[in-house]
């Protein structure tokens, strides 16, 4: 019997035939990595780099403690910080990104579907371009004397350079900037579902506008509105070339962090403890919004 | 539809408006300053075409949009065919297992940058494979994977049984239903898919950036590495291109998916 008489006769066979090399791909270069840095999160770290195979939990110790000159534990919150400050970056980003996503994709929908298509493209180019570079273009607009502070300095807003360069503010901007289209995309799709007969029947029950927005269109498009919180918070919490570009040194969040620890630290096992932390609460956030919206919601309302 | 005074929004209009300029302004500026004769990122001081000649004669820029293009080829061959034959075989099926197999195609897309990098660098340092080129490639190709899947499944789960059961209704066998309907419907799938995922790698610096050995460098990393030394006139022209390809790319893979629906 040939090979392909055999996967003929054996549907099961052929699809696992097929699905393979790609699943034992991703499986090998991915899901095995993933436990290797959980292992390693457990492991001495080697001076220059690399690590020493033998149990330890320095580096969970080292996320809470500093060790005193006598080798007692102090309680040192810097690293907490850091988780902290990405947190409320991530957040107000994310926050920032509803109030600019919802009025967007309210206004796409009401568009003619001509004019709507043309729209939804513009707003998806952003996914494909290089983030490295659109936020380099942040770097011309926001350094001292660049255009925004001429275009703020010709409008008579300011009078002197902010140089808002190397800040939270460009931190923020740039974050807002980079996932916005994350947030649009989602809102976009549950209010195309949405039935504005129901919308009508509110106004015919006398609502006004602001009433049927908060009655009937914002609950009904929750289900966009929370897949683009977690589209934009994920990334956000990990971001590494936005804060590293626009943040500079004084902006730290946990992406630059991680980096650090494989750079100028050269302290493995805590970078990779640090990692193994971010997956965590990003697995988090995934499965409480599968919980709450339902499995593959997430997916279907991108 | 059109018109009706109560699906109006005051406002909405504003939002979206103010929405596309923030982010089409700094795209558009910095293609702008390319064509800057000055140096400087505020003032214009006349046209020219010079700084992309600059980028032209640059044998580091060169050699860094070789890797690039070296590694995009491969990684998005490789993740494509891989994808395609994944999505045929996932096609319409229902087993035990099902949803694990999607999680972890989906994978790529769910775990943050960063600790994709830092999990596969440790990896390949720790099964001792030297950092270069070659580690760039395999590190693409796994997160290319879900890249150019997506759109294929898409298009083959738009894709009407009735053409495959008319072919074997006139008996053809399983490889000549493969050959001459599947695949055929199929090609426009496979070519965005194809396209994303050129897209995805090109563009990919944080991955890129750990795993990539001395030498290895593609272009997000050389662009990254002169910011650290400065804003000039020559990034200002390669990130322009890099902007312009992408938009190329997706415009065209759009283009083609739209125009076999």
């Amino acid at each position: 019997m040939s090979v392909m008489d055999y996967f003929r006769r054996s549907p099961a066979a052929r699809r696992t035939a097929l699905i393979s090399p790609a699943v034992g791909l991703i499986v090998f270069f991915m899901v095995v990595p993933l436990g290797l840095m959980l292992v390693y999160s457990f492991l001495q770290r080697a001076t220059y780099g690399g690590v020493i195979w033998q149990v330890s939990f320095e580096s969970y110790i080292q996320f809470l403690f500093e060790r005193d000159l006598d080798d007692s534990l102090l309680f040192n919150s810097a690293y907490l910080q850091i988780y902290g400050r990405s947190f409320i970056l991530a957040g107000i980003t994310t926050l920032l990104c509803v109030v600019i996503g919802f009025p967007t994709a309210l206004y796409l929908v009401q568009q003619p579907e001509r004019r709507r298509n043309i729209l939804m493209f513009l707003v998806t180019i952003p996914f494909w371009t290089n983030l490295l570079v659109r936020t380099y273009a942040w770097i011309l607009l926001l350094r001292r004397e660049g255009l925004v502070d001429f275009g703020l300095e010709w409008l008579g807003i300011t009078q002197e350079p902010l140089g808002l360069l190397y800040s939270d503010t460009a931190n923020l901007i740039g974050l807002v900037y980079s996932f916005v289209p994350f947030m649009v995309l989602p809102i976009y799709s549950s209010l195309e579902k949405l039935d504005f007969r129901l919308v009508e029947a509110a106004y015919d029950l006398g609502a006004t506008r602001l009433t049927a927005l908060r009655r009937v269109i914002v609950p009904l498009s929750m289900p966009g509105i929370a897949a683009g919180c977690i589209l934009v918070f994920v990334p956000c919490l990990g971001a590494y070339v936005t804060p590293e570009l626009l943040g500079g040194g004084k902006a730290l969040m946990i992406g630059n962090l991680i980096q650090q620890q494989f750079g100028a630290s050269q302290n493995w096992p805590f970078g990779a403890a640090l990692s193994f932390a971010l997956l965590a609460i990003v697995l988090f956030a995934l499965v409480a919004y599968s919980l709450r919206f339902g499995r593959g919601a997430l997916t279907e309302g991108r | 539809m059109r018109g009706n005074p109560l699906r109006h929004f005051p406002g909405t209009g504003t939002a979206a408006a103010s929405f596309f300029v923030f982010l089409y302004a700094p795209v558009v500026v910095l293609i702008g300053l390319s064509f800057n004769s000055g140096r400087s990122s505020t003032l214009w001081e006349g046209f020219t075409f010079d700084w992309y000649g600059v980028v032209l004669d640059n044998p580091d820029i060169l050699r860094a949009a070789k890797n690039s293009l070296i590694v995009g080829v491969i990684a998005t061959v490789i993740a494509t065919v891989f994808a395609t034959i994944a999505a045929i075989g996932l096609d319409r099926a229902r087993f035990r297992g099902m949803n694990a197999v999607n999680s972890v195609i989906a994978l790529p897309l769910i775990v943050p940058e960063i600790v994709t990098a830092v999990a596969t660098l440790i990896f390949f340092l720790s099964i001792g494979l030297k950092l270069g080129l070659g580690t760039v490639i395999l590190a693409h190709v796994v997160f290319c994977i879900p890249f150019a899947y997506l759109p294929i499944k898409a298009r083959l789960e738009g894709m009407p049984a009735t053409f495959r059961e008319a072919a074997a209704d006139l008996y053809a066998n399983e490889w000549q239903v493969f050959r001459r309907i599947t695949l055929p419907l199929l090609w426009p799938g496979v070519i965005a898919g194809a396209m994303l995922a050129f897209i995805t790698s090109l563009d990919d610096f944080v991955i890129s950036y750990f795993v990539a050995g001395p030498g290895a460098s593609t272009l997000p990393i050389y662009i990254f590495a002169s910011l650290r030394m400065g804003v000039t006139p020559e990034v200002n022209a390669i990130s322009s291109l890099m902007l312009v390809v992408s938009i190329l790319f997706v415009s065209i893979s759009a283009w083609i998916g739209r125009r076999s629906r």
